[in-house]
């Protein structure tokens, strides 16, 4: 996977769902980790 | 599948760095009372406080949890299960909504506690050990440790109780068993658990001689990522994301912003590597309870705001590893603002000879046994024929082989 | 990952805990000790809305949810459901 240094594309044009799914991250709501993901937790 | 979660520009990590109106999950230690002296330990523990939270109090702090839909607890100490009101709480925990995960030696692990503990929906479990073999093990956590974990671990077992946890503190002793400690959570039907040497508590007194070298660090990352989700980490090693793709995990030092610490006597601290008073927020006793320390207190305030990384911003890998681990800067002596001790570039390394010959911070207080502070250090380059009498030993005979 | 049917009858799975946040919600699943994010209030509104909704596509149209931005809940659904933290209602 990508590092923090991708480039996003966050232009703000409405409706073309079309090639969603190549902008990966930016779209999606919801994300996932397990509950002993938190640092912190021994 | 799991998606992972990673410091992407934005979004999520700002989200948590900013805090929230309630932690996430949090550890509390509920006495220092423990029957062991690890040589390492976070807590310093070993003698109860008389000033312990009572049963009465603590229901008090679940009821708040419940109230905040704090998701679950890891509950530990010392040693939770010396508590004479240890299944009161846990039971009383989950009757609030409350999931309970318990951190023990497994001194209280009979067939019957296991039983219950099988048939328990929102109890899970974690046995402490720090070596593969007894050797490795007990040098770090005292003769007999190693098969008091296994008492436990095959009566876990034996009851059917899958998927416990086995959690070990990587060390340079044990660096090298990785894949023998996959093999025993294996073999008991156990999920592997590996986290971090933190210099805290006694941490700080062997942690010279046990943290991982860099080497060893290189080759934990190696594994944790050919290991993938199989073995959990609590996210302690985001410090290594610097090596390339993170881990699983937040990513980021929850302290104060996702998770805290509730102490013995009450005290709330940003994590339980950060005991001490630069990190106490408050105390669950004070008027407000536990709610208003997590919303309103200065320390959290203060962590909740965007922190400068100072020097390392400048580094390529910040947005990865995001400076380290707070508690590992400040008890080695080293500058929030700068390099974690361990920092894979090597930076921490540098910091720690630029730091010459300060001595690093330590609480006020400190709950060891009274004999001597810790047991002994004495580990070679090769696993001791028989682990060093622990220090708390009262019988002269002990360690004497004719 | 494939869109969930969005005509068939969803809710959330009952071991699921929401807990609304400023930025939508965090969900916790207390069997697989899975959580989730939810980074959108409407999202959580459409969750919310599942059991009493006669179909997913309903609960999100409810929800404000335009027509156009359908396959985004479809699939912020789908990865709910792959988690179990969306079950499809089975009764009617």
């Amino acid at each position: 996977m990508s590092d923090a240094s991708t480039v996003v594309d966050d232009r703000v044009d409405t409706e073309e769902i079309t090639d969603v799914e190549a902008l990966v991250d930016e779209d999606t709501l919801v994300e996932e980790v397990s509950i002993d993901g938190m640092c912190g937790v021994y | 599948m799991t998606v992972q979660t990673q410091a992407r520009p934005g979004r999520l990590v700002d989200l948590f760095e900013r805090g929230l109106d309630a932690p996430i999950c949090l550890t509390w230690e509920l006495t220092y009372a423990c029957n062991l002296s690890c040589v390492h330990c976070l807590s310093s523990s070993g003698r109860r406080d008389p000033r312990e939270l009572t049963t009465a109090e603590c229901k008090a702090v679940i009821d708040e949890l419940e109230r905040m839909q704090v998701f679950y607890v890891n509950i530990g100490g010392g040693e939770p299960t010396v508590r004479s009101d240890f299944w009161e709480l846990v039971d009383y925990a989950t009757a609030h909504k409350v999931g309970v995960k318990f951190s023990t030696n497994g001194v209280k692990i009979t067939p019957e506690v296991a039983r219950r503990l099988a048939t328990s929906d929102y109890v899970d479990v974690q046995i402490s050990l720090d070596g593969a073999t007894e050797a490795v093990n007990d040098a770090v956590r005292g003769p007999g440790s190693f098969a008091t974990a296994t008492r436990a671990m095959e009566n876990l077992r034996d009851a059917g109780f899958t998927g416990f946890k086995i959690s070990v503190v990587v060390t340079r002793e044990n660096a090298g068993q990785l894949d023998a400690f996959k093999a025993i959570a294996d073999a008991y039907g156990a999920q592997l658990r590996l986290t971090r040497l933190r210099p805290s508590g006694r941490g700080a007194d062997v942690w010279d001689e046990l943290h991982p070298t860099a080497a060893q660090q290189r080759q934990l990352y190696d594994w944790l990522v050919a290991n993938g989700e199989q073995v959990l980490t609590g996210d302690s090693f985001f410090h290594l994301s610097a090596y390339g793709d993170s881990l699983p995990g937040l990513n980021l030092c929850g302290a104060g912003r996702v998770v805290c610490l509730i102490d013995p006597v009450g005290e709330v601290y940003a994590c339980p590597f950060a005991i001490h008073e630069n990190f106490l927020a408050g105390n669950v006793r004070s008027p407000g309870g536990f709610t208003s320390v997590w919303r309103e207190s200065e320390l959290f305030a203060d962590l909740r705001h965007p922190q400068t990384g100072g020097a390392c911003t400048k580094c390529q890998h910040f947005d990865s590893c995001r400076g380290g681990c707070m508690a590992a800067k400040f008890f080695t002596g080293l500058p929030l603002d700068g390099p974690d001790p361990e920092c894979v570039q090597g930076y921490g390394a540098d910091a720690l000879l630029a730091r010459g010959e300060v001595r690093p911070p330590k609480p006020a207080v400190d709950h060891s046994h009274r004999k001597t502070r810790a047991v002994p250090v004495s580990i070679g380059l090769s696993p001791p024929t028989h682990a060093p009498v622990s220090a708390c030993e009262e019988s002269p005979l002990a360690g004497f082989r004719p | 990952m494939a869109g969930i049917d969005l005509d068939r009858p969803w809710r959330l799975h009952p071991q699921v805990a929401v807990r609304p946040e400023p930025f939508g919600a965090l969900l916790y699943h207390f069997g697989t000790r899975r959580l989730s994010f939810l980074k959108d209030r409407t999202l959580l509104d459409v969750v919310n809305r599942l059991d009493t909704e006669p179909s997913a596509r309903a609960a999100c149209l409810e929800a404000g949810v335009a027509p156009a931005d359908l396959p985004r809940f479809g699939r912020a659904l789908a990865t709910l459901a792959h988690g179990d933290m969306v079950i499809e209602r089975t009764s009617s």
